[in-house]
């Protein structure tokens, strides 16, 4: 078992001024690790992607103090546990929304590739999600330990 | 995120610096679609240079653009040096789509 170091969890509404919001707040938490630079950014953009879908895709692009979404991060010695959750309209076929270029939104300029972009970026990712209930997206990244 | 439009001759010139999600590309869009209705303009460079960040709703922005100037015959081009950027250009198919340029005046060269 790794040893956790911190810990931390938040809510905030689905509007997209919160997306710039989630991306600074996970890279100022994985910064007590002191990161790569390169895998910093790589976990922002997929948190980014992690959190845009909720913003876009979960609850049909309707903000508001009602529709919420939850961040929460696990910090290890060299690794870090993303748990991004909202409780939107969920995903019918979890595999298949993970094809590369895979969208229900055209009309809205979505290039299908945000789950691409995650699993690139990141070490793991596990997609839970049930009909009408939501979306539960799991991220693990494991950093390079500074020489 | 820093946005800047100008114009060179059929040209548009879209300078954007900073952080680009879903949250600018919004507003973005809403800016450069008027300007692509107004003639001579039919071609767009996308300056990217100050770009330091960008996630999967710039990939969408930068391909709808490209429709619009293709359906009005032009051309769509991309200067960009930033690495993370640029990966996410090439892992979409944006990168193969634009022409790629080292600076405005290459861009705009012939205009
Ligand atoms: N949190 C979510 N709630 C509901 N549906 C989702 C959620 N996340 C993703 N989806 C569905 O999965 C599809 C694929 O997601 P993905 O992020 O790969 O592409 P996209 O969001 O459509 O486009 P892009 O991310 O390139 O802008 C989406 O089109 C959407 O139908
Ligand atoms: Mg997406």
């Amino acid at each position: 078992m790794m040893k956790e170091i911190n810990r931390m969890c938040m809510e905030f509404p689905a509007k997209s001024c919160n997306e710039g919001f989630a991306r600074s707040v996970v890279a100022a938490f994985a910064a007590q690790i002191d990161p790569r630079f390169d895998e910093l950014s790589d976990l922002r953009t997929a948190v980014s992607e992690g959190v845009t879908n909720a913003i876009v895709h979960a609850y049909n692009g309707i903000q508001g103090e009602q529709n919420m979404v939850k961040l929460e991060c696990v910090l290890y010695k060299n690794t870090i546990e993303i748990t991004i959750t909202d409780f939107g309209k969920g995903i019918e076929d979890v595999m298949q929304a993970r094809e590369p270029l895979y969208t229900t939104a055209p009309e809205m300029e979505r290039s299908g590739m945000g789950f691409t972009i995650m699993e690139t970026f990141t070490d793991d990712l596990f997609v839970e999600s049930k009909p009408g209930a939501g979306t539960k997206v799991f991220l693990r990244k494991v950093f390079t330990v500074n020489a | 995120m820093k946005f800047e439009l100008s114009k060179a001759g059929t040209f548009l010139i879209v300078r954007i610096g900073g952080e680009l999600d879903h949250h600018y590309c919004d507003i973005i869009r809403n800016r450069i679609d008027p300007e692509l209705m107004e003639p001579p303009i039919r071609n767009i460079v996308f300056d990217l240079t100050g770009l330091t960040f960008m996630d999967s709703s710039g990939i969408g922005m930068l391909m709808g653009r490209l429709r619009i100037v293709q359906a009005i015959g032009g051309n769509a081009c991309l200067i960009c040096e930033n690495k993370n950027v640029l990966r996410i250009l090439e892992m979409s198919g944006v990168m193969r789509l634009f022409n790629r340029c080292k600076d405005i005046a290459d861009a705009v060269r012939g205009a």
